[in-house]
């Protein structure tokens, strides 16, 4: 399990395969099923252009709140393993914001915990988007979108 | 006895910066749970219906008792992913 806060750019399908190939030698061979969700800052928002974005973090206790989340889909889902990378800081339209990665033995248990790790951080880490829209205002952005 | 408060986001730009409440103003102004806490920062403004408060980094509710270098951070629902 690793959970990642960053302010750099990434590019989450080289930090797959890198994590995959990395993985330890007991858990090659184990897994059955990949299920990977990945989220993109779009250039729009409530019918507004949005030119950047910048995403604010409580450091220490939404690291703490995504391990957990983590912790529990493990126990539940019987996870090989998990990856979060989630963005913060500066960001542009296209620059991707989160990934979430599990393995499992079964398709099903993959595509339900990979899910749920995404549901439960939008519902409970704590971050935070300020939206820079394209005729200059700025504004925060005051609930998550429909699932 | 002394108290670490935290904003973040929009409650920041509604209640300014982090600060410390040091043993003499919790005396001062009985501060015993985060409400209180909210109440001393806040001078009079109303607590939003949807703030959302820490308690050493967990989740609690506004009547949480608080202790001797506890950090409480106030802030707007999250919205991140």
């Amino acid at each position: 399990m690793k959970v990642i806060i960053n302010s750099d750019a990434f590019d989450p399908w080289q930090i797959l395969n890198d994590f995959q190939n990395k993985m330890p030698d007991r858990m090659q061979g184990s897994y059955g099923a990949t299920a990977v969700f990945i989220g993109t800052m779009r250039d729009f928002n409530e019918g507004d252009d949005v030119s950047e974005m910048f995403l604010e973090h409580y450091p220490g206790m939404t690291e703490r709140h995504i391990e957990g989340i983590c912790q529990q889909a493990t126990k539940d889902y019987q996870l090989i393993d998990s990856l979060v990378i989630h963005r913060v800081g500066h960001i542009k339209p296209n620059d991707p914001i989160v990934l979430v990665a599990v393995w499992t033995e079964h398709r099903k248990q993959a595509f339900v915990a990979c899910r749920e790790i995404m549901e439960d951080l939008k519902s409970k880490a704590p971050f935070w988007k300020k939206e820079q829209l394209s005729i200059g205002q700025a504004r925060w952005v005051e609930k998550n979108t429909q699932g | 006895m002394s108290i670490h408060v935290k904003f973040f986001a929009s409650m920041r730009d509604l209640m300014g910066d982090d600060r410390d409440i040091s043993s003499d103003i919790i005396q001062q102004y009985g501060i015993k749970t985060i409400d209180d806490v909210w109440a001393y920062c806040a001078k009079g403004k109303e607590r939003p219906s949807n703030v959302l408060m820490a308690l050493n980094m967990d989740y609690v509710d506004a009547q949480s008792v608080l202790k001797d270098q506890d950090e409480v951070a106030f802030f707007p629902p999250v919205t991140g992913g």
